[in-house]
């Protein structure tokens, strides 16, 4: 049965590799899902592609902060 | 999203991709057990490369069918989140790579490492236990990632199933072939290359996908993947260029 838990830590590591990453991630697709509800709430007039864009901006700016972040902390190999 | 060339070609390719890098991990370990362990080990270790295959298939036919049962909006919700999860984690690792933060996937001392240790178990008479054992857990760990890409990417919407699945499959026979024609591992594969290709891929898909759960309007449609992927591995190239710049900032820095 080890290789069961070797898998399950495996299939964790699928999705985890930096906790604060992921977190990150997951917390921009909370705020953008919140952002769409109250938007759509309030009928405020906006232009259809930007919460699209949004998201994207997002995520592409916590892939960039991440690896930046990591660049800084350690040493070249 | 329809299932015409547009979704099912990039489909095909993300799966085909990202299931190569992982067939090619597989194939070093059990290229090491079967070299190691000799003739009776080769069989034993192909046995277990079998046994595996068959439980991942099952997986992918029962997770497959089951997922079908589930409202497309919520499954490409969840699905995509993971998907984007997985992808921006390889995207980030090749960038780190690339940029010199993390060393290189090397598949000669990957082998080299898997043979030495297998060199000291002893193998009782008859069955090859160690060889199978090596084998079937290294094919169940590769392989479980590649049913979750080939899940994923075939949750996307009605017909992308069986485009993944071919992508997958096309990866497992190429990588087989290329393993009993060389008998050696697949190191001049570009890893790294392929990590940040698939990464950019299943990032956009994971991306579109979220969208589309959350009910978000992509401009261009389907096309939008594509959009997102080119965005994608331009934010990665400036990630590496920055990274770079960071390091050279540093060793120029006094001491």
């Amino acid at each position: 049965m080890k290789w069961i838990r070797t898998i399950l830590r495996e299939v964790y590591g699928l999705f985890v590799d930096d906790l604060s990453f992921t977190l990150s991630i997951l917390a921009w697709l909370g705020l953008t899902w919140l952002g769409v509800v109250e938007l759509e709430q309030r009928h405020t007039a906006f232009p259809h592609w930007l919460p699209a864009g949004l998201l994207f901006a997002g995520l592409a700016g916590i892939l960039l902060g991440s690896t930046l972040r990591f660049a800084r902390r350690r040493p070249l190999r | 999203m329809n299932s015409d060339l547009s979704s099912a070609f990039p489909s095909i390719l993300a799966a085909f991709l990202a299931s190569l890098v992982e067939c090619v991990e597989a194939l070093t370990v059990v290229l090491a057990v079967g070299s190691v362990r000799g003739p009776r080990g080769w069989r034993s270790a192909l046995a277990g490369v079998a046994v595996a295959l068959a439980v991942l298939l099952a997986i992918v036919a029962v997770l497959g069918r089951a997922l079908t049962k589930i409202p497309l909006h919520l499954l490409q919700g969840v699905v995509g989140a993971l998907l984007l999860l997985f992808g921006l984690r390889w995207l980030r690792k090749a960038i780190l790579r690339s940029s010199g933060f993390i060393p290189m996937h090397d598949e000669t001392a990957a082998f080299a490492k898997n043979a030495k240790a297998l060199q000291g178990m002893q193998a009782a008479p008859g069955w090859d236990r160690v060889a199978f054992s090596a084998s079937f857990q290294i094919t169940m760990l590769e392989g479980t990632e590649v049913v979750f890409i080939v899940i994923a990417i075939g949750a996307g919407g009605p017909g992308l199933f069986l485009p993944a699945s071919i992508g997958a499959l096309a990866a497992l026979v190429v990588v087989t072939a290329l393993g009993f024609a060389v008998h050696r591992p697949l190191a001049r594969v570009p890893e790294n290359t392929l990590k940040f290709i698939v990464g950019g891929l299943l990032s956009a898909f994971g991306t579109f996908w979220v969208g589309e759960g959350l009910g978000l309007e992509w401009p261009g449609a389907d096309w939008a993947i594509a959009v997102l992927v080119a965005g994608y591995l331009l934010v990665a190239l400036a990630a590496i260029r920055l990274c770079r710049g960071t390091a050279m900032a540093r060793a120029e820095e006094p001491r």
